[in-house]
């Protein structure tokens, strides 16, 4: 196989561990009285994008920051709990650069660039170095240093957190990164405004089309060079852990401008979420995976079992993860731990009154945390109550917020009882097409973070999403941008009344007065429950020829459905959600059907695809990797009409193998 | 749409912009589930008022567990409703009885103007933080992690104030709408670091100058704010900056 002459990953020359020292040195610069004359703008506030942002101001470059919340600090990096990795090895177990490189190829099923993976593990530790100087109080151990914990898919402790809410202290070190820098005038912010077109000029992407979303009125901002930090496409199966905002919009733009869109079937489906509780549900939570540091998952081992899970003695419970999977246990990665619950629940075993349950149970290490506390107090001859009670206020310190939300939205004690939890949609690994740059196949338009396709292959390890979206933002996009911005520094700004901000401007204009006019009989969000039940039922945890066949077919007529009968209410020149979400919707409704078609395409499973044909014996996703070792990147031609691409992975430095976590 | 038992009315805040007076508008909310979260409430109400034709009302929020800091109602004369601890979204059905009449306004301060109906905005806090919420410290500039020794209690207390969500709950529950919580966790969480020890002086100085700016109140240690946070942000926090504010002041 050899990769599409359209698709040049520029992936620098030399040997792995020098690939990126020695690009560094040699990548074209921008000179300071250059950079102060080049404009870039950046869509998204999250942590891609306000790390890039606040690091590119640092530089000297004009920024413009544009994000559809009402402040920068809500995106939706905010919500991420468990932590961030790097090879610091700082805990002496083994770690190193090479590990975590290894560790994330092979997470990611062997469906990721070996060169990009390896530059992230390079840069994993400068992250914790940048982020620990802002003041992000990171957990810490009684000596003062930093304290790490595991996460799935590795064998060292190197994820650093802070408590629960490890997103939002590394994303509010990169806001006040950036408010620093709005402060100082070197990058202008326009929050409440999203992003509905891309600009191009001569091939190139020159600027984008905004719309404020309190007046409703359009507007057109010039860069020299674009930059999508939108985040993931999570929301097309409508119930998920992101935020009800996020959304495809500004990639599926880019897409239909030109941009390739890679891997879009990898969808992360995250294991510990609190499952459904009926159909008013508009999202589901999750409950951090280092949960599954301590917490051992199981079903009874007799079908249709109505006791409490208290009353099943242990020898009556399957702990299937550590059944299976004895050298990774509990800490198998997400996509394992996922198929290896629905497969108990759809065999019966499962829990609650929808039976799509499986126990997280943390009595054990309770207990054990306890008597570890009454050594460390010298207590003699502790009471059984005395050291479940010490145990639980170990579990507290780490956990104390997760177990906080789980009874606030469920009602039960996890302290008490095990906690209950079903698999979720969290992450999508696809996204746009970029090389080594972080440039999309449009020049000028780069992507980074969740909304690039580029680290995890076809599965993420967890905490290794906040690690990519810093990587991208402080400490790759800075000097690759050089590359592309060097050739620029001839362009002048160019005014926005140009003829290619007027058609892109009147075609949003045409795409809002065509929303509002429809006046049908039916809520966004009767189409948007719908797109997410097929896709759900026929692309989510398991796929098949047939399922994704009628998916396709469902999709394509649920969107003329959409285009004819979907009520917006209210006026374009204001502040109107049921707008901004029918817009959003309506992008879904599109990439929807190209996941389908990815998904179809790919005749073999692979991390979070797990197309049923394609097992082994024992039910492990099974790789095809003389015909599948490829990126699937696909061009947008005319609606319905997708051209795939194929840029071919080359393993040169890890012996690509079945993956095994037995 | 799921049924429940649960038939309620609502006094809701209607403002069609800032410029326009508004008004109470009363809605039912009927067959609601008690499992429901209070914004999938708002979600049902709003469904139906589409499928008849009408205007739904214009709410905030966004990540819905509680730690984006976007949903802001003021419920029953509460900030984020009767419960401690949590956010709207967090708020759920079964913390209301059967037949209640539930008041829902949008934060009140001059510092966050109205949008519409339930959305405010509060851009009056990112002008805070611009103005001193930092570190000064560029990309590519740090050393090694553990060459910052921090005493685990001195970083579990900026830990603690650095919880805040910026959500605006404090400003909405002062009867003068002080910003004063908001500003101290920010303040605190800095002073408490060795990181924030050199702009220590100009970072309280400028960031009490804009919040005053702004249009927020004074401060009169009633203790609304840290009752209603949604993260408990403590009123330790306000005495530290107090603390901080005249060193600053008098050096």
């Amino acid at each position: 196989m050899a990769s599409s002459s359209k698709l040049n990953a520029k992936i620098p020359e030399g040997t792995l561990e020098q690939k990126w020292t020695k690009y560094r040195s040699n990548v074209h610069l921008v000179n300071p009285a250059n950079k102060r004359s080049l404009e870039i703008i950046v869509v998204g506030s999250g942590l891609a994008g306000s790390s890039a942002a606040a690091s590119l101001a640092e530089m000297g470059y004009k920024v413009k920051v544009f994000c559809f919340q009402d402040s920068p600090r809500r995106a939706h990096s905010i919500a991420a709990q468990g932590g961030i990795n790097a090879a610091k090895n700082y805990q002496n177990d083994g770690d190193s650069v090479y590990r975590l490189f290894y560790d994330t190829i092979k997470g990611g099923d062997y469906r990721a660039r070996e060169a990009n993976v390896h530059r992230l593990a390079e840069i994993s530790g400068s992250i914790i170095d940048q982020c620990g100087a802002q003041g992000v109080p990171f957990a810490r151990e009684y000596g003062g240093t930093l304290s790490n914990r595991s996460f799935g898919g590795t064998q060292v402790q190197r994820t650093f957190y802070a408590a629960g809410q490890t997103g939002q202290q590394l994303l509010l070190g990169a806001y006040s990164a950036l408010q620093r820098q709005i402060g100082m005038g070197a990058v202008k912010l326009f929050a409440r405004h999203e992003m509905m077109e891309v600009v191009k000029i001569d091939g190139k992407a020159r600027g984008i089309i905004a719309r404020d979303l309190i007046t409703g009125k359009l507007e057109r901002h010039f860069g020299h060079a674009v930059l999508l930090c939108t985040g993931g496409y999570g929301n097309v199966f409508y119930l998920s852990t992101n935020a009800m905002g996020c959304n495809v919009t500004a990639a599926w733009k880019a897409h239909k401008n030109g941009a390739f869109f890679g891997n879009p079937c990898y969808t992360q489906i995250h294991p510990t979420c609190i499952p459904v509780s009926g159909d008013h549900q508009s999202k589901l939570t999750l409950m951090s995976e280092s949960l599954r540091n301590d917490g051992r998952i199981w079903t009874s081992k007799i079908q249709n079992d109505a006791r409490k899970p208290n009353d099943i003695p242990d020898e009556e419970r399957d702990y299937f993860l550590e059944r299976r999977y004895p050298a990774f246990g509990n800490l198998v990665p997400r996509d394992v731990a996922s198929r290896a619950a629905k497969e108990r629940c759809d065999a019966g075993f499962g829990s609650g009154a929808s039976k799509m349950a499986v126990y997280l149970d943390f009595a054990a290490n309770t207990e054990r945390y306890g008597k570890i506390e009454t050594t460390k107090h010298n207590l003699h001859n502790p009471s059984k109550e005395e050291i479940i009670r010490l145990g639980k206020a170990v579990i507290k310190e780490k956990y104390g917020n997760l177990f906080d939300m789980y009874k606030q939205i469920t009602g039960e004690d996890p302290y008490e009882v095990p906690m209950r939890i079903y698999p979720a949609v969290h992450y999508t690994m696809g996204g746009l097409w970029v090389d080594y740059n972080l440039m999309t196949t449009v020049p000028g338009l780069f992507a980074l973070g969740e909304a690039n396709f580029s680290d995890h292959g076809a599965n993420r390890l967890g905490a290794s999403a906040l690690m990519q979206g810093l990587a991208d933002g402080y400490f790759v996009i800075p000097y690759t941008i050089g590359d592309y911005l060097s050739e620029e520094i001839r362009t002048k700004t160019i005014s926005t009344d140009n003829e290619a901000f007027l058609i892109a401007e009147a075609k949003v204009q045409d795409h809002i007065h065509k929303l509002m006019n429809i006046k049908g009989s039916k809520p966004v969000d009767h189409f948007h429950k719908r797109l997410g039940k097929i896709m759900w039922e026929k692309c989510g945890m398991a796929r098949n020829k047939e399922g994704l066949n009628w998916a396709i077919s469902e999709i394509t007529s649920l969107r003329k459905e959409f285009w004819s009968d979907v009520c917006v209410p209210g006026e374009a020149n204001e502040f109107n959600p049921e707008l901004e979400k029918a817009s959003r919707v309506a992008d879904f409704l599109e990439l929807g059907e190209l996941m389908c078609i990815d998904a179809l395409d790919r005749k073999e499973s692979c991390g979070g695809h797990f197309r049923e044909e394609y097992q082994t014996e024992e039910g492990e996703a099974l790789r095809d990797d003389k015909n599948y070792a490829y990126v699937a990147a696909w061009e947008y031609k005319n609606e319905s009409d997708f051209k795939l691409h194929k840029e071919e992975l080359n393993y040169e430095n890890i012996k690509i193998a079945q993956r095994s976590y037995k | 749409m799921s049924q429940g038992n649960m038939n309620l009315t609502l006094k809701v805040w209607k403002q069609k912009n800032k410029n326009e007076k508004g008004r109470f508008e009363t809605f039912d909310a009927k067959g609601i589930s008690p499992d429901m979260s209070f914004l999938e409430m708002f979600d049902v109400v709003n469904e139906r008022l589409i499928s008849s034709g009408k205007e739904p009302i214009a709410f905030d929020h966004d990540c819905r567990e509680g730690i984006c800091g976007m949903c802001s109602m003021y419920i029953n004369g509460r900030p984020h409703g009767p419960k401690q601890g949590v956010t709207t979204c967090q708020l759920h059905m079964r913390s209301f009885k059967d037949g209640d009449t539930i008041v829902v306004e949008p934060w009140r301060s001059a510092a966050f103007p109205v949008i519409k109906d339930l959305a405010v905005n509060r851009s009056s806090f990112d002008r805070i933080i611009a103005s001193g919420g930092f570190v000064s410290v560029n990309t590519g500039n740090a050393k090694d992690a553990n060459n910052i020794l921090i005493p685990k209690h001195d970083a579990d207390d900026a830990f603690n104030a650095a919880a805040c969500i910026g959500c605006g709950a404090c400003v909405a529950a002062c009867k003068n709408s002080s910003a004063m919580l908001f500003v101290s966790a920010k303040v605190s969480q800095l002073a408490l670091l060795p990181q924030g020890q050199f702009e220590k002086k100009e970072r309280v100085l400028n960031m009490v100058k804009q919040m005053d700016e702004e249009g927020f109140g004074n401060c009169t240690n009633t203790g609304a704010c840290e009752a209603e946070c949604p993260k408990s942000i403590s009123l330790e926090n306000i005495a530290r900056m107090n603390r901080e504010y005249l060193k600053a002041s008098f050096s």
